[in-house]
């Protein structure tokens, strides 16, 4: 099913979204990686403050390449990046935060599926490598911050218009289409297999 | 002659970084052709566009710019009296900030960026002597999403060519839905652990479709696009007819004693360019 979206995101719409939806997303997500994710999580826990707003957030696994043109920051490229790397820190972020929506590549394991189902958020797969088509669709950078932890990693706020295709892989349901994918390849590898 | 070859490997770079290799343009909507799945088929329809979006705006096809690696092929009657190494990081250095490409590059303990994607030993240099009177240069951005996904087992010299088979299809099936496929894999056979490793990269570096020399070992690789497309991985990994382009095999002779295998994997931003530089100035771009 075909569904055009504006963040914020309320839980009732994000229980209605089940796998294999192709969502459209307008509004603010906020790209984060490796190193925002551990920071984001301390900084949590120990009360500091964060300069973005991750609460009932969409959230990007992604290091885009931006280009500085007069004083302002400008997207080049912005495909997402292997969300999995990111695995050991999403259960306590969708905890901590109530994160609504993470956009990656490559899916996630159990541990998020549950945290997912858990707080009511959902993963989408967004094409990988399609970094200029995802250019065309960030219409601004808001702002940016955290940029000590290099351009890759830094938190990129981001306005994005009709974003998608983003593809529910991880419903709030703790249904995984990259597990029904995964069952499906090792019952052809079984039979493949001499 | 320096400030000649710094100028074209900067444009060399560009050309790896914005222009997908025609044949795996080709692959790519030939594989769109195939697919009758939905998800499939507009997993690879953005790929497409993406690729003529890169074309047209001139941007890099992917914001993972990689790691550059640099095959080189020196000619023994090339004449020169520059030092290769300092032109090639001068280049990326200036195309990184010229295209731009994103700085990836960190130090392995404190993970500080060195901004313009160098740093200790990389760009690593692969330098080959060769008979003539050119440099061959071949640009190989790779991006760290499929290299994350590089296996190497050392196989018993008893094991069989089915054991071997069968590693790479358990390690296909693991891996290939997380590097961004479809795309291809290279596999090495023989030499030691490294050298393996290295057969596997280049193995990733001939046109698609271009079957090894050796007849067995073509045989062996269309063997292997059929099993490991039959694993339905698909394309992103959401199932589909799809799961690679290409497979290639590269060998050398080994110990008596063992029997390395290494696996790279490549994603469908399958990125290469190369150029020869002949002693009298003249180039020739692949």
């Amino acid at each position: 099913m075909k569904i055009q979206t504006e963040t914020p995101l309320s839980i009732d719409f994000i229980k209605k979204l089940s796998i294999k939806d192709e969502v459209y997303l307008t509004g603010e997500i906020i790209t984060i990686r490796d190193m925002a994710s551990a920071r984001a999580v301390e900084y949590k826990l120990k009360s500091k403050s964060i300069p973005a707003k991750l609460n009932e957030a969409v959230i990007y696994h992604c290091g885009p390449i931006v280009k500085k043109v007069n004083e302002e920051w400008k997207v080049v490229a912005a495909g997402p990046t292997t969300s999995t790397r990111m695995e050991n820190l999403t259960p306590q972020l969708i905890k901590l935060f109530k994160i609504r929506m993470i956009i990656g590549k490559g899916g996630m394991g159990l541990a998020t599926t549950e945290a997912l189902k858990k707080h009511g958020g959902v993963y989408c797969a967004f094409t990988g490598g399609a970094g200029v088509a995802a250019a065309k669709m960030i219409k601004k950078i808001v702002k940016v911050e955290w940029l000590d932890l290099g351009i890759p990693e830094a938190l990129w706020i981001f306005k994005v218009e009709d974003f998608g295709p983003l593809i529910v892989a991880i419903d709030s349901k703790g249904n995984n289409l990259y597990e029904e994918v995964k069952m499906k390849v090792n019952k052809k590898l079984k039979e493949l297999k001499k | 002659m320096r400030e000649k070859i710094e100028e074209l490997l900067v444009e060399l770079i560009r050309k790896a970084e914005i222009n997908l290799p025609k044949d795996v343009f080709y692959a790519l909507k030939k594989a769109y052709e195939k697919e009758n799945s939905k998800l499939a088929k507009a997993q690879l329809k953005l790929m497409i566009e993406n690729v003529k979006l890169a074309e047209e705006l001139k941007i890099p096809i992917c914001q993972d710019t990689g790691i550059i690696n640099f095959f080189i092929k020196l000619g023994k009657e090339f004449k020169n009296s520059f030092n290769i190494k300092e032109i090639i990081f001068k280049a990326v250095r200036k195309a990184t900030e010229e295209i731009p490409l994103r700085p990836s590059i960190v130090h392995p303990f404190t993970r500080i960026n060195s901004n313009d994607n160098t740093g200790r030993f990389i760009p690593y240099i692969y330098l080959e002597q060769v008979e003539g009177d050119f440099m061959e240069v071949t640009v190989f951005p790779k991006g760290a999403g499929s290299e994350n996904l590089s296996i190497l087992k050392m196989f018993n010299p008893n094991d069989s060519l089915e054991d071997i088979k069968n590693f790479i299809l358990e390690a296909s099936a693991e891996r290939i839905g997380k590097a961004c496929p479809p795309g291809r894999i290279g596999i090495g056979i023989g030499g030691t652990a490294d050298l393996a490793q290295l057969l596997s990269k280049k193995a990733l570096l001939r046109p698609i479709g271009k079957r090894h020399e050796d007849f067995e070992i073509a045989k062996l690789e269309n063997e292997l696009i059929n099993l490991i497309n039959k694993l339905e991985v698909g394309p992103m990994g959401l199932g589909g007819k799809t799961s690679i382009l290409d497979v290639g095999i590269e060998y050398a002779s080994c110990h008596t004693a063992s029997l390395p295998i290494g696996i790279s994997f490549q994603c469908w931003v399958d990125r290469r360019a190369s150029l020869k530089i002949y002693s009298n100035g003249k180039v020739e771009e692949e």
